[in-house]
């Protein structure tokens, strides 16, 4: 009970991080699931972290009212960058959603009454680990509820084929944008926890590597199934951890290791799991329902 | 043969007495130069199985697409029922009883034949999202009626024991079929079918004939694009020719089989 009561005095913050980060990858999950990729992640997460912030230094007020802020300004915000933007296909929404990020960030680095590019420091920490989790958990359960009904059907329709989803009478763009304001959402959420939790927010976290480092989550994880994100985000975040714990007894520094294992990783599930980490139990089921069949 | 369009004025009083389901009125729609549908006129009655045939270019894909709002008319009326549909886009002219196939297939690739179906009843289904999310006995019975009720249509099309398989596995008639299953989930009031039996084997074609007519003798209009005349003839109870945008003949099929306009237009003109 002690070594584990220290083991998590120790690790408090890489646990925090994994919470938090899987909540940014199902962020580009909720996108994803209808085959969209948008990449305004860091954008709406920046909205979240400053708007929470603001309003626990300036307004003084109570944290459950700054989360929900936290969560209903991005989700504002996503509607008139949705309506026009969710027009564009493929790359196209891809690159329209990172300029948008580039804006909120540059934006906040030219805003004086922010700090510029400082940043907020002496955030109270008010975030509590179980409080990412509780949120994760929640994301998860709707998710969960979602695959599989009327309406996550037609979200896989949208992906697979959108002339075919529009003739079952699925308003396609109405899906398409409750989706991107499902995700501005919860990158709205997790900046806010996040701002809570580090003492600061900078503009500096919410650059374009930010979004790239949650789709790398998705991607890693596999984005077929909600929890994919989530183990893809696990173990992306424990890994430096534990090559931070590795790399000096092999005589390397582990600034750079952790870079190219990263790599190596991204580019071992595209090529060989290009559905992500999440699609080998679904393999196994497929080859033994293969199995059966025959 | 009567000079002019066949049996036109007869069609269009059948058409009258039973409510046309569907009714084109000098309809027109332009790519550029090029006028894929000049002034299509025609109706399409309750419960009839409509054949629309023509040489290739015809603007036969392009009238299907004009009635199922991928494409809005330049000019003329779409008449489903009383509604004028021109230019509503595909999901709302959906939710007014239209349903379709398409020429090049498109099932969900990688939903089950039965989830393909199940999504085709997206517009039939009303439970709630929240009675999903707390496991509502309502919802989960929708669910489980929406499961069976596409069994049941795959049954119908012969592939009950297909239901698991992804589409993406299946044969090339085997996926025609169920985008057919998947278009009558939504118990539509006019089918649109794109060449339904292309690059099918003639049993499998028979079986699409019937299918047609069961669907047909259950209410249902279809509006059948088919480049297979056996079929036309055999299961159409009124042919519409288009050529280069144009109604030449609308009436019974074997009228229309003898037309010289047609004729002219499938062989070339002789003279």
């Amino acid at each position: 009970m002690e070594a584990l009561a220290t083991f998590y005095e120790t690790y408090q913050s890489t646990i925090a991080y994994v919470g938090l980060n899987a909540l940014l990858a199902l962020s580009v999950y909720t996108t994803l699931s209808c085959g969209q990729l948008a990449l305004g992640g860091a954008g709406f997460a920046a909205i979240g972290a400053y708007a929470s912030a603001l309003l626990t230094l300036r307004a003084g007020w109570p944290f459950p009212a700054v989360l929900l802020a936290a969560v209903v300004l991005p989700a504002l915000v996503a509607v008139p960058l949705g309506l026009p933007v969710l027009r564009l296909r493929g790359v196209f929404l891809a690159i329209a959603t990172i300029a948008f990020g580039e804006v909120v960030r540059l934006g906040i680095v030219n805003w004086d009454y922010v700090s510029g590019a400082e940043g907020l420091v002496g955030i109270p920490q008010k975030t509590g680990v179980w409080m990412i989790y509780l949120a994760l958990a929640l994301a998860l359960f709707v998710l969960g509820r979602l695959r599989g009904s009327r309406w996550g059907l037609a979200l896989e329709a949208i992906r697979e084929d959108e002339p075919a989803a529009r003739t079952m009478g699925i308003p396609v763009a109405r899906y398409k944008l409750a989706m991107l304001v499902a995700g501005a959402a919860l990158a709205g959420l997790a900046g806010a926890l996040e701002a809570h939790f580090t003492f600061m927010v900078a503009p500096s976290g919410f650059g374009f590597e930010k979004v790239v480092h949650m789709l790398v989550f998705a991607v890693v994880g596999g984005s077929l199934v909600h929890w994919g994100p989530v183990l893809g985000a696990a173990l992306l975040t424990l890994l430096p951890e534990i090559l931070r714990e590795v790399a000096p007894r092999v005589g390397l520094e582990p600034g750079p290791l952790r870079q190219l294992v990263n790599g190596v990783v991204l580019l071992l599930v595209i090529l060989f799991l290009p559905r992500g980490l999440a699609s080998l139990p679904l393999r196994g089921r497929a080859r033994r329902a293969r199995w059966v069949e025959s | 043969m009567n000079p002019g369009p066949p049996g036109r004025s007869s069609g269009e009083a059948a058409a009258e007495s039973n409510g046309a389901v569907l009714r084109l009125e000098d309809v027109h729609r332009s790519f550029g130069g090029v006028r894929a549908v000049a002034g299509a006129t025609f109706a399409v009655a309750a419960g009839e199985v409509h054949g629309l045939i023509g040489p290739n270019g015809a603007g036969k894909t392009t009238l299907l697409n004009l009635v199922s709002g991928f494409l809005a008319p330049g000019a003329g009326r779409i008449l489903l029922g009383a509604r004028d549909a021109g230019g509503l886009p595909p999901h709302e002219v959906a939710a007014l009883g239209v349903s379709r196939t398409f020429q090049n297939i498109r099932l969900f690739p990688d939903l089950s034949a039965r989830d393909n179906v199940v999504v085709g009843q997206h517009l039939r289904r009303r439970a709630s999202f929240a009675a999903r999310l707390l496991f509502l006995p309502g919802a989960r019975n929708e669910e489980r009626a929406a499961q069976e009720e596409a069994e049941r249509l795959l049954a119908r099309v012969g592939l009950e024991d297909r239901a698991r398989a992804h589409a993406r596995h299946l044969s090339y008639g085997e996926q025609r079929r169920v985008e057919i299953a998947r278009a009558l989930a939504s118990a539509p009031r006019l089918l649109l079918l794109d060449e339904p039996t292309a690059g099918m084997n003639p049993v499998e074609v028979e079986a699409v004939a019937r299918l047609i007519r069961q669907v047909a003798a259950a209410g249902t209009s279809v509006l059948l694009v088919e480049h297979n005349v056996r079929l036309v003839m055999e299961v159409c109870d009124r042919l519409t020719v288009l050529h280069f945008g144009k109604v030449i003949a609308d009436g019974a099929p074997a009228a229309v089989a003898r037309d010289p306009a047609v004729i002219a237009a499938y062989l070339g003109d002789a003279a």
